[in-house]
């Protein structure tokens, strides 16, 4: 378990003070996959580098598995490091070395002796798919099979934490896909903890659990990415989960916006608007639509246009309400 | 005919003289460069990693001595400072006259050169890939020789190469005090004696070993550097 109490960290630079984090609060329980996410700027990083005091919190605690990070001292802290490995967007390896030896790296410096170093890497390099690159050079492969290897290398060390930064900011949405099948299959086969920062709610939709939202240095949100995806509260989440939300105001003075939220509990299969006009002769207009279809239900959002009419629309939420949709009237 | 036997006269220095100069230079050079690695590799390392934000910070006073130092044998003159070291050079080899004394100045001269031109190369390492190691429990004397030494190795080699060619125009020069090679051959016979022909001689066969240096250098750091497709 992963405790994050009360952290804040202030830089002091040249010309001013930056309050980076201002009392973050987090649990992150075992064998999880965590995100956090938030605008640039927000102090993601930061966080995650206190986390394994690459950064130096001002103040607060980060307690793993019982361990107070902040009281290690330089050698403790080095052997705490070793149980948690972290990948970067990008991808940190070293260029002057091949792949398989970029994997023995870490085992190198456990001091562990070079034909069990380089068995163990040739075995992760097989889990990350890229058995035949142990000879290639990092300049040698595309980003993801670069991400793959810091992956391997990640692994080396048997970690109880993997922290990703941005580990998919660099990669198509193809390569971006198949490196987070790659976590979450760790995840699932190896029960490691896996924290996930980034600035792409896909990211989180896809394979996180609980989502933490930060804002300036503070959580605006925190919770099960099921209930944040479906019932954001805080401004900063609602423009993170809606980013294409028409605004508040419609330029058509003669309809009125409602946005229906689907949180998986209506198959993707039921042609709901068609419904509703039939069987309640209420004829909506989708604005916009960003909903995906995960095991056959649907999850996302749409932006429906109804007709000006208070009657009216107080039918249609009534209506969608009954068939297990979220609503909210703009 | 006075001008073909000025080209006979020179070309017979050189058959006698050439081949020892040539070996002289070279291991004065060779044996020079190494020992002002051996102390401004070092030296060049720790202005970098020795940073407040460096993977091993020392204090301040510290570093500003060592960056006043080494700016100020920078700063003197080789020709003087070779004069400047006869104590060093008579304690170390006993007397400060002859190819291997010039070696005493030769070292003192390079090695503040050689500490800032390995300074240049280690500053080129990624942050990134520290952070990567640091991130790894890696120790900051781990972090030098397996991360920032072997990821500078190309530049490294280009620098070394830099240093050689400097050590070399340096070796020319301490034919003055009797230092053995190819300077000596010119100033002993163009400067001295007026045979500008076994001068100019002289100069082209240094010409020619710059740039064999540069060549071999150029060459190997391309060669080593993994981050090119070759
Ligand atoms: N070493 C530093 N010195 C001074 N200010 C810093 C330092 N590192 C971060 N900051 C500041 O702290 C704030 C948070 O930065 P951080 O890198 O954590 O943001 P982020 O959420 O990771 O953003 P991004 O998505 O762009 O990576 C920013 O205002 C940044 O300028
Ligand atoms: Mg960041």
């Amino acid at each position: 378990m992963i405790e994050i109490k009360n952290i804040s960290k202030t830089f002091l630079t040249a010309e001013n003070e930056v309050q980076a984090l201002k009392g973050i609060t987090l649990t992150v329980n075992d064998g999880e996959i965590y995100g956090i996410i938030g605008m640039s700027g927000a102090g993601k990083s930061t966080l995650v580098r206190c986390i394994n005091m690459l950064e130096k919190p001002s103040s607060g605690t980060i307690v793993i598995n019982g361990k107070d990070m902040t009281a290690l001292n330089e050698k403790e802290l080095r052997a705490a490091r070793s149980k948690i490995s972290m990948i970067f967007q990008s991808f940190n390896l070293l260029m002057q070395r091949n792949c398989l030896k970029n994997v023995c790296f870490p085992l190198e410096l456990q001091g562990m002796k070079k034909a069990d170093a380089v068995k163990r890497a040739k075995e992760l390099l097989e889990l990350v798919g890229l058995p035949d690159k142990a000879k290639s050079y990092p300049s040698q492969l595309s980003g993801g099979q670069q991400q793959r290897v810091a992956i391997a290398r990640a692994l080396a060390t048997d970690p109880d934490v993997l922290l990703c930064d941005e580990a998919t900011s660099a990669l198509d949405p193809k390569t971006t896909s198949d490196i987070l099948d790659l976590i979450t299959d760790i995840n699932r086969r190896l029960g490691i903890t896996v924290i996930v920062i980034t600035h792409q709610m896909s990211v989180v939709e896809r394979i996180c659990s609980r989502v933490a939202i930060l804002d300036n240095g503070i959580v605006a949100e925190e919770g099960k990415v099921t209930d944040i995806f479906t019932r954001p509260h805080s401004d900063t989440a609602k423009r993170l989960v809606f980013p294409d939300d028409p605004g508040i105001v419609t330029e058509d003075e003669k309809e009125r916006l409602v946005r229906a939220v689907f949180d998986g509990r209506t198959s993707a299969d039921s042609p709901l608007i068609a419904q509703m006009a039939i069987s309640q002769n209420i004829i909506a207009n989708i604005r916009s639509a960003s909903t995906k279809t995960i095991s056959g239900k649907l999850y996302g959002s749409m932006i429906l246009a109804l007709p000006d009419d208070d009657e009216i629309v107080r039918r249609a939420v009534e209506y969608l309400n009954s068939q297990n949709v979220i609503t909210e009237v703009l | 005919m006075p001008e073909n036997n000025a080209w006979a006269e020179a070309l017979e220095i050189l058959k006698n003289d050439m081949p020892l100069a040539l070996w002289e230079t070279f291991y004065v050079t060779v044996v020079s460069t190494f020992f002002a690695f051996v102390i401004g590799m070092p030296l060049g390392i720790l202005l970098v990693a020795g940073e407040k934000n460096g993977v091993l910070p020392l204090p301040a006073w510290l570093m500003k001595t060592l960056n006043v130092i080494i700016n100020l044998l920078r700063s003197v003159p080789f020709i003087i400072l070779m004069i400047m070291v006869f104590p060093v050079t008579r304690l170390i080899v006993g007397t400060t006259v002859g190819t291997v004394a010039s070696i005493v100045p030769l070292v003192i001269a390079a090695f503040p050169f050689v500490a800032r031109l390995v300074e240049s190369s280690i500053r080129e390492t990624d942050r990134g890939v520290i952070e990567a190691a640091q991130s790894m429990g890696a120790s900051p004397f781990k972090i030098i020789v397996k991360v920032m030494v072997p990821e500078c190795v190309p530049s490294l080699v280009s620098n070394a190469t830099i240093a050689i060619t400097t050590i070399l125009g340096y070796t020319a020069m301490s034919g003055i005090i009797g230092g053995g090679g190819l300077g000596k051959i010119a100033i002993n016979y163009g400067y001295y004696r007026y045979k500008y022909l076994v001068m100019l001689f002289a100069v082209v066969i240094h010409v020619l070993l710059v740039q064999l240096f540069q060549g071999i250098g150029t060459r190997l750091a391309i060669k080593c550097d993994k981050r090119i497709k070759h």
